[in-house]
């Protein structure tokens, strides 16, 4: 048995000998890789990083390497994390896969789904999108009603999905779809996985308030999807559903620690000191000038540190390895309240250099903080709203009596 | 960083909590406040924590103590908070044992540590001259006289003075009434001729004091820490001080909230359990993701106490960002305990009202939300 502090020399040494040089600097937005088959490297030096972790599972540390992982265990996973810190390394791989579908895929999915689709995630080859929020169903998603039915070994699937992220750039999409519209709505819904290029498919981008267009609206007429690309039970994909937004509420619950990533509505705002900026812009020098704002930065902090303290120990409880549980919910709604409210202060720090939209007189960092301060404004919608995690944490953490479901039966 | 509880932490805990509702619920708080008692704390029970090693918790081995660390007694203090257990706990084994610890010489260490362990020293610290806490702002003076020194001036909210044997006295030694230099610490009888005690009666039924100094004479060996110089070790047990209040806080706050929480799944309206009210769920879901963040805040801070690798400075920002975030919390629960049990809340036959009184002179207590908002500023560089 190797001991732990052999694995951290080990893996020093390897990062040492592998990590590129411009892949131990910070990451800029436009170097983000997102894999797939149209996989962009604007930095080369990415690909072969990405290359390099693939090929020992470090994309997805924890994961099996039966299926491609790196087949840690938690205390290895842990120092890989360190180290990786250490030498301020960039992920080499920021996917769906990775953050929502791979962990439920290898708790639901069958041998053939796993080495199907796990290797492909760990290495990039495939990028994935999201199936989830329709034109009817934002936050009561489980009224869903893109149909799914069965023609001897295939689901014809027709509908229309809205808010799918990348879309119009993802490979697969894991999909909600209603596979029975005779029982209650949670009975009758399932999860299915199928390609984009398939017939029948078109997307279309949506244009935020931020002028950007990260989400699509995503159409499905007729399209022809294998059977055996369901997973789990047919009519019990809601389980599946449920535990996916677990997953995706941890990582969007990382935009309030401020080291995600920015395409995805995490931070990457090169200015990153609200405080030094506020200063500097008022030519301030020992103390900020304006009282008011000190004082809501100071709050700011503090309750950022405390929320980072959280985020922490709810690591450190989970050892056990159970994954995420409703306390996802918390940590997503008051990481999503504060990466608002930084934005907000980052506004008055910079005051009238903050509202430029584009062209002379801002600097890119100055213009890509007004873009990312409305972008943020989908954080408490995105995921499920701030509204949906507070009704979550008080039926199933609080265990307060639910009014709604007796409303919906 | 240990943010979960070790198990000899968990083990503390765990037998805290079942003395705290066995020997001192809130009805034996109740009881000293309707029965004006004198001492205003029952010395039985304080026996009792005595006897259970609480008087030396945090004291090392070497005076007497147990040497749980700063994490022992932050689980202890945060267990009498969810009873608001009324004890010389705070005033003389989190900020006595504490201040002789950090200030004192040998001496004074191997006198007087052992005999807060053994219950036989009580300690109050006589500091604030203002209604609002400000460290540096003493114009109580101490000059030096044949053979000691002599200190005059007066203190307010001075915690369990009229029981206290010796008053831990910041006293101004040198330099203005606002200068953080020229400070000195004295041990000061409480018996001692020209001391004063009056007691304060306060809405929270604890125990305080204003306390005066005319022309108290006190021998040279009284001088606790530095002569002139004793801010830096002084704010060090203040910030000690101020994350043994928070855990205290945070036992508090959450027996509000779990008060409340029976409340909404008992009390009907409408025909229905008021807890399935959206309007009262998403406020009790904040007011846990808060006290879940206060958690943290506290456990972070103890930890940090223990780890000699931190210095005065992390110290301080940890304590600072610990105590007002605790503050505005317990404002928080403690007005929305009141709130959601309605009228009841109102009565002083139901105990919520116990914790908002408690809420507010916590909060009080060496410094409120926006004192720590602002010296966390400052140590951060803004």
């Amino acid at each position: 048995m190797q001991s732990l502090q052999d694995f951290r020399e080990e893996t020093r040494s390897w990062l040492e000998q592998n990590c590129p040089e411009s892949m131990r600097t910070a990451m800029v937005q436009e170097e983000v890789v997102w894999g797939g088959r149209n996989a962009q490297f604007t930095n080369p030096d990415s690909k072969i990083w990405l290359e390099r972790l693939a090929l020992k599972g470090w994309t997805c540390p924890t994961w099996p390497a039966e299926y491609g992982g790196g087949g840690l265990d938690k205390d290895q996973a842990i120092i890989l994390n360190e180290e990786l810190v250490r030498i301020n390394a960039r992920p080499g791989l920021t996917s769906f896969g990775i953050s929502m579908l791979g962990p439920v895929l290898l708790e639901y999915g069958n041998h053939e789904q796993k080495l199907e689709h796990i290797p492909k995630i760990v290495r990039g080859e495939i990028r994935w999108c999201q199936g989830y929020s329709e034109p009817g169903s934002g936050s009561d998603l489980a009224s869903l009603a893109t149909k799914a039915e069965l023609q001897g070994d295939t689901y014809l699937i027709n509908g229309s999905k809205v808010w799918t992220s990348y879309a119009d750039k993802a490979d697969w999409i894991f999909c909600l779809v209603r596979t029975d519209f005779e029982v209650p709505k949670h009975a009758g819904i399932s999860f299915i996985l199928f390609d984009m290029a398939s017939e029948g498919i078109s997307t279309k981008p949506i244009q935020l308030i931020s002028g950007s267009s990260p989400f699509c609206e995503t159409f499905f007429d007729d399209v022809k999807v294998p059977a055996s690309n369901l997973v789990g039970r047919l009519n019990e994909g809601w389980t599946i559903a449920k535990r996916l937004l677990q997953h995706e509420r941890t990582m969007i619950s990382g935009f309030g620690l401020s080291s995600g990533q920015s395409d995805n509505g995490g931070t990457t705002s090169t200015i990153s000191s609200l405080e030094g900026t506020a200063m500097s812009y008022r030519g301030d020098s020992e103390k900020l000038s304006d009282p008011v704002l000190r004082d809501q930065i100071a709050q700011f902090k503090i309750d950022s540190d405390a929320f980072a303290y959280t985020s922490r120990r709810s690591i450190e409880e989970s050892k056990q390895g159970q994954g995420p549980n409703a306390t996802s919910s918390m940590l997503k709604n008051y990481g999503c309240e504060l990466n608002k409210r930084r934005y907000e202060l980052m506004l008055q720090a910079i005051g009238s250099q903050g509202l430029g939209w584009e062209g002379k007189g801002f600097n890119d960092e100055e213009l890509q903080l007004t873009r990312e301060w409305l972008r943020s404004k989908a954080n408490s919608i995105e995921g499920g709203t701030s509204e949906v995690q507070l009704n979550v944490i008080a039926k199933r953490v609080l265990g307060l009596p639910d009014i709604l479901s007796m409303a919906q039966k | 960083m240990a943010l979960v509880l070790s198990e000899d932490q968990q083990l503390l805990k765990d037998s805290a909590k079942s003395f705290c509702e066995q020997i001192a619920p809130v009805s034996l708080l109740r009881k000293l406040r309707d029965s004006k008692d004198e001492q205003g704390y029952d010395q039985a029970v304080w026996a009792q924590m005595i006897e259970l090693g609480w008087g030396g918790m945090a004291v090392p081995e070497s005076y007497g103590g147990f040497e749980f660390g700063y994490g022992g007694l932050g689980v202890v203090l945060e267990e009498s908070g969810r009873t608001l257990l009324s004890s010389p706990l705070i005033s003389t084994v989190l900020i006595g044992a504490t201040a002789i610890f950090e200030l004192g010489n040998e001496t004074q260490k191997q006198q007087l540590l052992p005999q807060i362990v053994a219950g036989e020293l009580l300690t109050a610290l006589a500091l604030d001259e203002h209604t609002t806490h400000r460290p540096s702002r003493v114009a109580t003076t101490a000059t030096k006289v044949e053979g000691g020194y002599s200190l005059s001036g007066s203190k307010t909210f001075v915690l369990d003075g009229h029981i206290a044997n010796k008053l831990i006295t910041v006293a101004r030694t040198s330099g203005e009434t606002d200068s953080e230099q020229g400070l000195s610490v004295f041990l000061v009888d409480a018996a001692a001729e020209g001391v004063s005690i009056k007691r304060t009666i306060m809405v929270d039924s604890r125990n305080s004091s204003n306390v005066q100094f005319s022309d108290v004479r006190v021998p040279s060996e009284a001088l606790l820490g530095d002569f002139d110089g004793a801010f830096e070790s002084l704010s060090k047990v203040l910030d000690i001080a101020r994350i043994g209040v928070a855990a205290e806080m945070l036992g508090s706050m959450q027996a509000v909230f779990e008060s409340i929480l029976v409340y909404l799944k008992q009390r009907e309206q409408f025909g229905v359990l008021i807890g399935s009210f959206q309007g009262l769920q998403h406020r009790a879901a904040e007011m846990y993701s808060e006290i879940e963040l206060c958690k943290s805040a506290v456990r972070a801070a103890l930890s940090a106490l223990d780890d000699p690798e931190k210095s005065s400075r992390e110290i301080a920002v940890i304590a600072s960002m610990a105590k007002a975030k605790l503050s505005e919390v317990f404002f928080l629960v403690s007005n929305e305990g009141i709130q959601m049990h309605g009228g009841i809340g109102m009565t002083d036959e139901f105990d919520v009202g116990f914790y908002i009184k408690r809420a507010r002179v916590a909060q009080q207590f060496l410094g409120d939300a926006a004192f720590h908002r602002d010296r966390y500023a400052s140590l951060n560089g803004f």
